[in-house]
């Protein structure tokens, strides 16, 4: 206990009296963990953004032509509901469809009113239990005798999936990367620190000093600097992230139907994720570093 | 106290000591003189174990340094106290702070830190100058931070490398009579040396050494002419 709080007044004491470079490592570890987060904050909304988008779109709407009745309706839903993987069937009646049009179509919506007739179908709203089934299903749907025609979004959900997919694992990759490159960054500006040190590290050993006993204000440094870097980085995209939900959450939820993570959530996992890769880059920059002068 | 027994050390192009046997006896103040690139610095850094003997054995005190393994160098400096030309303080830290680590590397409470750093400061007689920088003492002071330093934790054994070789006359008169004092509180002093001055006045045991073998051991003189 004694030697830890040693370790910890000695690292702090070193980080102090090296203002210049402990600054210039810690601006390096801060550059690297915001461009990460930046690919942990676009992973993270992408990957929100798909789940809402496959739960929005397990709907099938099955239109039914003109001279179906209310009983064949009725007896078409029995039929679609007794198929596997459907979860449940709603019918949407002419009345219903147009004014759901009119609402979309907003302060516009008036020109509808001028149709004599109400042109739209009524419709069945099949919801699937997953989207491995929809095709099935619409297939299913789609041969049933009064049925005109059918609308459903499984290709373009596809293809929204492969775009994400491709999206998350090309930020995974970059994240790696970008980890890869900031232990080197960060044990190269240690390795600086250490080696304008080398000097004083071969007295330490003169006194006697075991290797762990001159490492310990080392590693010390390294994990408080690398924690320093890790807080302020992550400060400052909470900062800016919930710059942005404010800016442009609201229209964002309007045009794509699709929340922005909360910056409460976002900020929580962030601190906690960067902590663990500050503090571990700063420990491994200053434990790779030091190997080669502690040898004799 | 420190025992060569056939101690032979090769570099890949010349000898650094051949087949060298020799005693020191506590207590012992000696003076290790000869030519640069004689073998003083081999030597030395046998002694500290900063390098290995090919053959031969060392002993100093209870340890068989040939034969130490490296997780004890560190138990075996702290028995041996190293005082250079060059003084090697560390620079960021403070006078106090650089006597302290001494103590420190042997987990030596604060408490004891306080009491006894003091005491061996006011011995050299930089007790002024325990909140200095090293860089802010004069070579002469550095070098008695240095000695407060390689003592502080009672070794038996003081090794100096030339430890005048940057003083002028005077500040150097000072370090050896500080030495001296430590020498008569019975520690061992090997002091490496050019100044022959100060070898033919102390009146100690001087052992020569050329081309890495003991050409002299006798008490007084530095009986080299022309040197340095």
């Amino acid at each position: 206990m004694g030697s830890l709080m040693y370790n910890i007044k000695q690292g702090f004491i070193q980080i102090f009296r090296n203002r210049g470079m402990s600054l210039a490592s810690i601006f390096a570890i801060v550059a690297m963990l915001l461009i990460l987060g930046l690919f942990f904050v676009i992973t993270v909304n992408v990957n929100l953004f798909t789940e809402v988008v496959k739960q929005d779109y397990d709907q099938i709407e099955v239109y039914l032509l003109e001279e179906t009745t209310n009983d064949q309706a009725k007896e078409l839903m029995a039929q679609i509901k007794a198929k596997d993987g459907v979860t449940d069937v709603a019918y949407r009646t002419k009345d219903e469809a147009l004014e759901i049009l009119k609402q979309r179509w907003g302060e516009s919506g008036y020109l509808l009113d001028s149709l004599g007739k109400n042109p739209l179908p009524a419709s069945i709203l099949i919801t699937v239990d997953s989207l491995d089934n929809a095709e099935e299903v619409a297939a299913y749907a789609g041969s049933l005798p009064g049925v005109d025609d059918m609308l459903y979004y499984q290709e373009t959900v596809e293809k929204l999936t492969k775009i994400t997919d491709f999206l998350q694992i090309g930020a995974l990759i970059i994240m790696a990367f970008l980890v890869v490159v900031s232990v080197i960054v960060v044990s190269n500006t240690v390795k600086l620190t250490v080696f304008a040190r080398a000097k004083e590290i071969h007295i330490m050993k003169y006194v006697g000093a075991t290797n762990w006993f001159i490492r310990g204000p080392f590693l010390a440094e390294g994990v408080i600097i690398g924690m320093l870097a890790a807080l302020i980085s992550s400060g400052l995209i909470a900062l800016v992230y919930s710059k942005l939900v404010e800016a442009v959450g609201a229209q964002v939820l309007a045009i794509v139907g699709c929340p922005l993570i909360s910056v409460g959530y976002m900020t929580t996992n962030m601190i906690i994720i960067f902590l663990a890769l500050g503090v571990s880059i700063g420990a491994w920059g200053s434990i790779i570093s030091m190997r080669r002068f502690l040898d004799t | 106290m420190i025992t060569f027994d056939h101690v032979t050390k090769k570099y890949r192009t010349n000898i650094g000591l051949d087949d060298v046997s020799v005693h020191i006896n506590k207590g012992d103040f000696v003076f290790l003189v000869g030519p640069s690139g004689a073998g003083k610095s081999t030597f030395i850094k046998l002694i500290l174990k900063e390098i290995n003997a090919d053959e031969g054995t060392i002993r100093v005190g209870d340890f068989e340094v040939t034969a130490l393994s490296n997780r004890m160098i560190p138990m075996f400096r702290r028995k041996v106290g190293t005082v250079f030309q060059d003084f090697r303080l560390l620079p960021k830290k403070t006078v106090f702070e650089n006597v302290a680590f001494a103590m420190e590397v042997l987990h030596k409470s604060p408490r004891q830190i306080r009491k006894q750093v003091p005491q061996i400061l006011s011995l050299v007689g930089i007790s002024d100058k325990a909140h200095k920088y090293p860089d802010e003492l004069s070579a002469g002071e550095q070098q008695r931070v240095a000695i407060a330093r390689a003592i502080v934790n009672n070794p038996a054994v003081l090794i100096a490398d030339e430890p005048t070789g940057n003083l002028d006359p005077d500040t150097a008169w000072e370090i050896m009579d500080l030495l001296d004092q430590i020498n008569l509180r019975g520690t061992t002093i090997v002091m490496v040396t050019h100044a022959k001055d100060i070898v033919d006045r102390m009146k100690k045991r001087v052992i020569a050494i050329e081309s890495g073998r003991i050409v002299r051991d006798e008490a007084g003189q530095y009986g080299y002419k022309g040197a340095e």
